[in-house]
C-alpha cells in the first residue's frame, strides 16, 4: 500500500515536473517559433516541442516503473502525467483573461494561446490540449509496454523520422536533392515520407536483431583463418572510407560543404588546442588570439587592397602566417610560465581579448584596418586554377586536417608529446624526471599555435574580408568545448567534437533566435551524458573511470 | 553492414526515380541567367539572412518585424495575383549574425535553395561583405536594410546584384556635418564610435567633412559595444568643449552616452548628435529625459505610428532598432520587382526569370516607400537621397532640416 | 638576512628573472605613460578626483559579482561562468516590478521600500536559477575531471541568456529614474553622484556583512571546512551538499543585488548585460586571489578604478588616441602583472596554488 502511495505521488510529481518544461518551452517561445516550421506534413515542430517535453518526463518515469507496475496503472499514469503536464500548460490561457502575462512574457499573448487551444477558445480549447496531453501519455504508457526490442525500436523509428523531418531541406540544397523530392512537403516530409522513414528504421532494427547471430556464428567459424580477411575487409573500408571523404562535397552541394568547411577549420583548430590542453593540460582560453594574428598576417600579406603590404598569393603568405602565430604563442607563453590551471586560463582569456581590441583599435587603423577589417582577400590559386568555391575549398581544408593530424600524431608518439603528458599529470614529477618544464610549455604553445594560424590564414582567405569582429571570445570558447565534448586529448575526438558543435549548430540556423539556446542546452546535456567525451582516449577513459568509482 | 545499406539505399533511389516523373510546363525560361518555377500550392520563398543571435541581435529582430510585415502588406494588396497558383510567400530566415563568416554561411545556405527568389539582408556590413558576392555568384539579389558601409556599393567593389535602401555612410556623413556647420553654427566637433564598421566609418566621413567646410574636430574617441560606464570618456571630451557631439552608435551605448552626458561637467553647452542607428522607441525609453533636444539624422519618415501599431500587435514589442523600415521598404521593393517581372503560367505556376529580376530592381526609379522616394543607382545604391535631421522634443522624433 | 637572501639568490631561476623582466618593461612603459599624462596636465585636479569616483562606484558593482565566483571557485574549484547570468537574471527580473511599482507611483514616493521589494525579487529570481543550475549542470558532475564542469557551466551561461531573451524579449529595457537619487552631493570635497554614493555604501556593507559570516558564524566555518577538504569536513558532520547550494545562494542573492544596483547607475537591462561584468568580476577575483573573499573586494575596487583612470593616466601620455576604448587591455595587462608578481593574487594563500 506504502509503495503504491509513492508510486502516485511520483506519478503526480512528474506530471507537475512535464508542465513545468512544458509551461518553460512555451514561454521562451519555442514553442510559438517552431510552429512555423512544419515537420511531418501539417505536425510541426512546436507540437513535437510540447509533446516531447512531456513525453520524455513520461517515459523515464513509466519505463522506471516497467518491471514493477502492471500494464492498467501504467496507462493510469501515464494519463495523469501527461495530462496534468497539459493541464499546467493550459492554465495558461485559462488564466489569460485575468492576468495580463504579456506585460513580463513578450510572447505571452492571443497567438500564443489560441495556439494552445487549437483557436477553439479558452474552455474548449484548454479541455482539448489536456485531452491530447493525457491521450499522449496513454500511448507512451503502451509503448513503453511493449516488449523491450519493440519499445526500444518505436522511440528510435520515432526520433529518427523526426529528426529526418527536421533536416529535410538540406537534402533539396545537395546535388542529388531531385532524387528526394517525392517524399518531401513544402517543408519536411510528408506522409509518404514519414512513413518510409518510420518503417525503414523499424525494417532496419528488425533485421539486423535477427541477422546477428548468424553473423557472429559465422565470424567464430572462420576465424582461424579470417586474419587476412579481417585485414583485406580493413583495407576495403578504409579505401571506401576514402572515396567518400573524397567525394562528399560532389555530392553534397555548397552549401553542406561550406558547414564541413568549417567543421574542418576548427577541426584544425581543435587538433591544436588538444595538444595546449589534451597533452600539456595547460588551460588556455585565449585560442582565438593566434587564430586571428594568423588571418590578419595572411589578409595583410595578400589583399590586393590598399592595406595589402606585399600582394603575396596564399602559398607564399601561409608559413608567415604560421610562423606569426607560432612566434606570439611562445611570447604570449612567457609571462604564463608560472601560473596554474584556472589562474591561465584567465590569462589567456585576457590575451585573446587584448588581440580582439588591439585590432579594433583607433591606435593601428592605419596599419590594418580597425574596425573597417581587411578586404579583398585574394582566393589561392592553384597551377592557374583558382580555388574559390566551398567545394574546392573542402579540399584545401582536408590537406590541412591531413597535415596537422599527422602533425599532432607524430608530436604525440615523440619524446616531447611524453614530456607534454608527463607535465599533464604533475608538473613537480616531471621536473624532478629531468623535463625542462620552460622548453615543454613554450613548444606546446608554440605547436598549438601554430595549428590556429593555419586555420586562420585558410579562413581569410576563404572568407575574402576579416573584420576584429570575428575573432571573438566565443571562438575559443567553442574550440575549447569541442575538444572536451569529443574527449580530452583524443584526436578522432576533435573532429566528433568539431562536427557536433560546428556542424548541428549549422544545420540549425533557421532557429536563429533559439540556436543559442539549443546549443547551449545540449552542451549541458553531452557532458551530463558522457562526461568522459564521445571518443576519449583510451587511457583517459580509465582514469575517468576509477576516478568515479573512487 | 554496408550490404544492407546498399540494398536500402538502391530502394530509396529506385521508388525516387519512379516518382520523380513530373509534367513539363508550357513555359520556356530564356533568361540567360535561368529561372525560380514556383508550382501551384507552393511559395514564393524569399530569404531574410540578418542577425537573429549575439549582441547586435535586436538590429535582426528589427530588420526581420519589417521583412515579415511587408510580406503580410504584399499579400494582403495582392491576393488575386496570388490566389490564381494559390501561391503564399514564405520567408526563409537564417542567422547571418554580425560577422563575415556569418554572412558567408547564411548566403551558402540560401543560395544552396535554388526556390529562393531574392534575399533581404544582411544587417552588418562585415556580413554583407561576402554575403553580396555568393549571392550575386548565385543571381539571387539581395537587398540590405542596413548596410551601411561604401565599399559594398563602390563602383570596384560592388557585387552585380547587391542593393540597399540604407544610406551610405558617406551621404549621411555629409549630412550630419553640414547640419552641424551651417545649421548650428558650431566649429568643433568630437565624435564617438562604437567598433562597428558603420559607426567608424559615420564619424569618420562626418568628421572630414566636417573639416572641410572649416570646422574642427577636436577629438575622435571610442567606447566598446557592451561598455556602461561612459563618463570616463566622456570626461576626457568635455576637456575639448565641443560644440557638438556626434555618436552615430546604437540604442544601449547611445542611451547611456545620453544620459551621462548630461552628468559630466563641462558638456552642458555641448549639442548631442547622433544618427538612425538610435531612431527608435527603445531609445527614447533608455535615455528618457536626457534625450530632449538631441538631434539625429535618418531618413525622412523615421517614427511610422502606423507600421508601429503594426508591429507591436504581432509581435507584442516595439520595433526594437532603427532599420525596420528599411527592411519593410527592401522586400516591398524586390517583393513588386517579382511582380514585375514574374510570368503566371495557365496552371498557376509562377516563373521568375533571374537576370530579368535582378535588372528590374536596379531600375526600380521614384518607389514610394516608408522611408521617403526610393531610386536606385547603377551600383546598388537605392536609399533616398534625403537626409532628415530630426530632433527630440517631448520624446518624439520632430523633423527639423531641411525646411520644406 | 644576507642567508635569506642567499637563499633567495639559490632558487632564483632564469624564467622568474625572464617573467619579471617582462613585467618590469610593462611596468616602465606605464611610468612613461603616466608621467606624460601629468606632463600634459590634460585634465584638472576634479577631474582625476571623477575618475577615481567613477572608478570606485563601477568597482563596487565588480566587487559584488566577485564575490559570487569567489565563493564558489573556493568551495568547488570550480569557475561558475554563469554567474554573470544569474547576476542577469536578478537585474532583468527585478525591472518589471520598477516598472509596476512606478506605474502606481509608489517607486518614487516609497524609494526605499520599493528598493527593497525590488532588491527582494532580485535576489530571490536570482537565487533560484543558480540553484537550478547547480542542481541540473553541476551537481551530477562534482567528480568527473575539472574541465568538464566548466563546459556546462559554459553550456548554463548560453542557456541562462537566451531563456531569458525569450522570456522578457530581446529590447532594451530602462529602470525608472529613483528621484531621492538624481543629482550630485559632495562628500568630503567630494563632487560625487548619489547613486554612487549609494553603490559604494551598499557594496562596502554587503561585503563587511559577508566577511562576518564567512568568519563568525557556524555556517560560515562548514563554508569553510569544505573549502579546505571536502571529504574530512564530511567526516566532522559537516553536510556538504548543504554547504554547496548554501554557497550557491549566498553568491546569487549578492549577484542579484549588484544587478539592481548596476540597474540604478546605468537604468540599461537587456539579456546578455551580465556577460561583459561577469568577464570582469571574474578578473577582478583573480585580481584578488580568487577563492579569497576580502580579495574579491579588493580585486573589483581596483579594476574599477584602473579603467576609469588607465586609459586617461596611461595611454593617453604615449599619445594613442581613442584611449577608452582600450580600457579592457588595462584591465587585462593588470592581471598579468600582478599574477606575474605575486601568481596567486593580491591576497591568494599559498595554499590554493597546491590545490589548482
Amino acid at each position: 500500500m506504502d509503495s503504491q502511495n509513492t508510486f502516485w505521488k511520483s506519478a503526480v510529481k512528474n506530471g507537475l515536473l512535464a508542465g513545468a518544461i512544458g509551461l518553460y518551452s512555451t514561454l521562451v517561445g519555442l514553442v510559438q517559433a517552431f510552429n512555423k516550421r512544419a515537420v511531418i506534413e501539417q505536425l510541426s515542430l512546436g507540437h513535437i516541442t510540447l509533446l516531447l517535453s512531456w513525453g520524455v518526463v513520461a517515459y523515464v518515469f513509466l519505463n522506471h516503473h516497467r518491471e514493477s507496475e502492471s500494464k492498467g496503472k501504467l496507462i493510469a499514469a501515464g494519463a495523469l502525467v501527461g495530462g496534468l503536464g497539459a493541464f499546467l500548460v493550459a492554465l495558461l490561457p485559462m488564466t489569460a483573461q485575468w492576468v495580463d502575462y504579456h506585460f513580463v512574457f513578450v510572447h505571452a499573448g492571443p497567438e500564443m494561446y489560441s495556439l494552445l487551444t487549437f483557436g477553439k477558445g479558452p474552455w474548449l480549447g484548454s479541455a482539448m490540449l489536456v485531452a491530447v496531453g493525457a491521450l499522449w501519455g496513454i500511448l507512451i504508457a503502451l509503448v513503453v509496454s511493449l516488449p523491450t526490442f519493440w519499445r526500444d525500436s518505436v522511440v528510435k523509428a520515432f526520433l529518427i523520422t523526426i529528426t529526418v523531418g527536421l533536416l529535410s531541406d538540406l537534402f533539396t540544397g545537395m546535388t542529388i536533392g531531385w532524387m528526394f523530392q517525392p517524399f518531401l512537403g513544402v517543408e519536411g516530409l510528408n506522409i509518404l515520407g514519414a512513413v518510409l522513414v518510420f518503417g525503414l528504421s523499424i525494417a532496419y532494427d528488425y533485421w539486423s536483431a535477427h541477422r546477428k547471430p548468424k553473423e557472429s556464428a559465422e565470424a567464430v567459424a572462420t576465424e582461424p583463418a579470417g586474419v587476412t580477411k579481417s585485414q583485406l575487409r580493413r583495407m576495403v573500408v578504409g579505401a571506401l572510407a576514402l572515396v567518400v571523404v573524397a567525394g562528399l562535397p560532389l555530392l553534397l552541394g555548397s552549401y553542406l560543404s561550406h558547414v564541413l568547411n568549417m567543421v574542418g577549420l576548427y577541426t584544425i583548430m581543435g587538433l591544436g588546442l588538444n595538444i595546449v590542453v589534451g597533452y600539456a593540460g595547460l588551460l588556455d582560453l585565449g585560442y582565438v588570439a593566434f587564430f586571428a594574428l594568423g588571418a590578419y598576417t595572411m589578409g595583410l600579406l595578400t589583399s590586393t587592397g590598399p592595406l595589402g603590404i606585399a600582394h603575396w598569393t596564399f602559398w607564399e603568405a601561409v608559413p608567415f602566417s604560421i610562423l606569426v602565430a607560432m612566434v606570439a604563442g611562445i611570447l604570449l607563453g612567457v609571462p604564463v610560465l608560472r601560473m596554474r590551471g584556472d589562474y591561465l586560463a584567465i590569462v589567456t582569456l585576457g590575451f585573446g581579448e587584448i588581440i580582439r581590441i588591439l585590432a579594433l583599435s583607433n591606435w593601428l587603423k592605419p596599419l590594418i584596418g580597425g574596425a573597417q577589417g581587411i578586404l579583398l582577400i585574394p582566393k589561392p590559386p592553384l597551377f592557374g586554377f583558382k580555388i574559390q568555391t566551398p567545394i574546392h575549398f573542402y579540399y584545401l581544408i582536408l590537406v590541412g586536417i591531413g597535415i596537422a593530424a599527422f602533425v599532432a600524431y607524430r608530436l604525440r608518439e615523440s619524446r616531447l608529446g611524453r614530456a607534454w603528458m608527463a607535465m599533464r599529470e604533475d608538473e613537480d614529477v616531471a621536473e624532478a624526471m629531468g623535463i625542462d618544464l620552460v622548453v615543454t610549455k613554450l613548444t606546446a604553445f608554440a605547436f598549438g599555435a601554430s595549428f590556429s594560424g593555419l586555420a586562420g590564414a585558410i579562413f581569410a582567405s576563404y572568407v575574402g574580408s576579416i573584420f576584429p569582429h570575428s575573432f571573438n571570445l566565443l571562438i575559443s570558447i567553442n574550440v575549447l568545448s569541442l575538444i572536451i565534448v569529443g574527449g580530452v586529448g583524443s584526436m578522432p575526438g576533435v573532429f566528433v567534437g568539431s562536427l557536433a558543435l560546428v556542424g548541428l549548430p549549422e544545420l540549425l540556423r533557421e532557429f536563429a533566435e533559439y540556436r543559442m539556446l539549443i546549443y547551449g542546452l545540449s552542451l549541458i546535456a553531452m557532458m551530463l551524458l558522457k562526461p568522459e567525451g564521445f571518443w576519449p582516449e583510451p587511457i583517459r577513459k580509465r582514469e575517468l573511470r576509477e576516478e568515479v568509482g573512487d | 553492414m554496408k550490404k544492407r545499406w546498399f540494398i536500402l539505399i538502391a530502394v530509396v533511389l529506385l521508388v525516387a526515380v519512379v516518382l520523380a516523373a513530373c509534367g513539363k510546363s508550357s513555359y520556356k525560361c530564356e533568361d540567360p541567367y535561368g529561372c525560380v518555377n514556383v508550382a501551384p500550392g507552393q511559395p514564393i520563398k524569399i530569404g531574410a539572412a540578418l542577425v537573429l543571435s549575439g549582441p547586435n541581435e535586436s538590429l535582426g529582430v528589427d530588420s526581420l518585424g519589417g521583412v515579415e510585415i511587408a510580406v503580410d502588406d504584399f499579400t494582403a494588396a495582392n491576393k488575386d495575383w496570388l490566389a490564381k497558383g494559390k501561391h503564399s510567400i514564405q520567408v526563409v530566415k537564417e542567422d547571418s549574425q554580425c560577422s563575415a563568416e556569418g554572412g558567408q554561411t547564411a548566403a551558402q545556405k540560401l543560395a544552396a535553395d535554388k526556390s529562393i527568389v531574392g534575399v533581404i539582408g544582411t544587417n552588418c556590413s562585415s556580413a554583407g561583405e561576402p554575403a553580396s558576392k555568393i549571392l550575386s555568384d548565385a543571381h539571387i539579389p539581395m537587398i540590405s536594410p542596413s548596410n551601411t558601409a561604401p565599399s559594398l556599393t563602390a563602383p570596384k567593389t560592388h557585387a552585380e546584384c547587391y542593393l540597399r535602401t540604407a544610406h551610405n555612410d558617406k551621404v549621411q556623413g555629409k549630412a550630419v556635418a553640414e547640419f552641424a556647420y551651417k545649421v548650428l553654427g558650431a566649429r568643433t566637433m568630437a565624435t564617438i564610435h562604437d567598433g562597428s564598421p558603420y559607426a567608424e566609418q559615420l564619424q569618420q566621413v562626418a568628421c572630414d567633412v566636417f573639416t572641410q567646410l572649416g570646422g574642427k574636430c577636436v577629438a575622435q574617441e571610442a567606447i566598446n559595444v557592451g561598455d556602461t560606464d561612459m563618463r570616463p570618456v566622456l570626461t576626457k571630451i568635455a576637456a575639448t568643449h565641443p560644440d557638438v557631439l556626434y555618436y552615430p552608435i546604437f540604442i544601449q551605448e547611445g542611451a547611456l552616452i545620453t544620459q551621462q552626458a548630461k552628468e559630466v561637467p563641462g558638456l552642458e553647452k555641448t549639442v548631442l548628435m547622433g544618427s538612425d542607428g538610435m531612431i527608435s522607441p527603445d531609445f527614447i525609453k533608455a535615455a528618457g529625459k536626457a534625450a530632449e533636444g538631441m538631434y539625429l539624422s535618418g531618413p525622412a519618415a523615421v517614427n511610422n505610428e502606423e507600421f508601429n501599431k503594426k508591429y507591436e500587435a504581432k509581435y507584442g514589442q516595439e520595433p526594437p532598432s532603427a532599420f525596420h523600415l528599411h527592411a519593410y521598404d527592401a522586400t516591398m521593393m524586390l517583393l513588386d520587382a517579382i511582380k514585375k517581372v514574374a510570368v503566371v503560367d495557365k496552371d498557376g505556376t509562377i516563373h521568375i526569370p533571374r537576370k530579368a529580376l535582378c535588372q528590374a530592381l536596379f531600375s526600380t526609379k521614384n518607389f514610394k516607400g516608408l522611408t521617403g522616394t526610393l531610386t536606385c543607382n547603377q551600383y546598388g545604391d537605392c536609399a533616398d537621397p534625403k537626409i532628415n535631421i530630426n530632433k527630440i522634443i517631448n520624446g518624439k522624433y520632430v523633423p527639423v532640416w531641411p525646411k520644406k | 638576512m644576507s642567508e635569506k637572501i642567499k637563499y633567495f639568490l639559490e632558487r632564483l631561476s632564469w624564467v622568474d628573472i625572464m617573467v619579471w623582466l617582462f613585467g618590469l618593461a610593462i611596468l616602465v612603459i606605464a611610468v612613461i605613460g603616466v608621467i606624460g599624462s601629468i606632463h600634459n596636465a590634460y585634465y584638472t585636479k576634479e577631474q582625476w578626483m571623477d575618475f577615481v569616483v567613477f572608478g570606485i562606484s563601477q568597482g563596487g558593482v565588480y566587487a559584488l559579482i566577485a564575490l559570487g565566483y569567489t565563493l564558489v571557485y573556493g568551495i568547488l574549484f570550480m569557475i561558475n561562468f554563469a554567474h554573470g547570468d544569474i547576476f542577469m537574471a536578478g537585474a532583468f527580473t527585478g525591472y518589471f516590478l520598477a516598472a509596476k511599482l512606478n506605474q502606481y507611483g509608489i517607486y518614487n514616493s516609497h524609494p526605499i521600500i520599493s528598493l527593497l521589494l525590488i532588491m527582494l525579487l532580485a535576489m530571490v529570481t536570482s537565487v533560484v536559477v543558480a540553484l537550478i543550475t547547480e542542481r541540473v549542470a553541476y551537481r551530477p558532475l562534482r567528480k568527473a575531471p575539472r574541465l568538464v564542469p566548466l563546459i556546462t557551466a559554459i553550456g548554463a551561461s548560453f542557456t541562462i541568456e537566451y531563456t531569458f531573451r525569450g522570456l522578457y524579449g530581446s529590447g532594451v529595457e530602462a529602470y525608472p529614474d529613483m528621484k531621492i537619487f538624481v543629482g550630485k552631493t559632495s562628500v568630503f570635497g567630494l563632487r560625487i553622484l548619489k547613486v554612487h554614493l549609494l553603490v559604494i555604501i551598499l557594496s562596502i556593507l554587503l561585503m563587511a556583512g559577508l566577511y562576518a559570516y564567512v568568519q563568525y558564524t557556524k555556517a560560515g566555518k562548514a563554508m569553510r571546512a569544505v573549502a579546505e577538504d571536502k571529504d574530512v569536513a564530511s567526516l566532522m558532520g559537516v553536510d556538504v551538499d548543504r554547504v554547496i547550494v548554501n554557497t550557491f545562494i549566498l553568491g546569487a542573492a549578492l549577484a542579484g543585488i549588484a544587478g539592481v544596483l548596476y540597474a540604478l547607475i546605468f537604468k540599461q537591462v537587456h539579456f546578455f548585460m551580465g556577460f561583459i561584468p561577469g568577464i570582469k568580476a571574474f578578473t577582478a577575483a583573480v585580481v584578488g586571489g580568487i577563492g579569497n573573499v576580502p580579495g574579491a573586494m579588493l580585486g573589483g575596487f581596483i579594476l574599477g578604478i584602473f579603467e576609469a583612470l588607465g586609459p586617461g593616466l596611461i595611454l593617453e601620455g604615449l599619445g594613442i588616441p581613442a584611449s577608452y576604448q582600450l580600457k579592457d587591455v588595462i584591465a587585462f595587462t593588470l592581471l598579468v602583472l600582478v599574477l606575474i608578481f605575486r601568481p596567486t593574487g593580491l591576497m591568494g594563500e599559498r595554499l590554493s596554488e597546491e590545490k589548482v
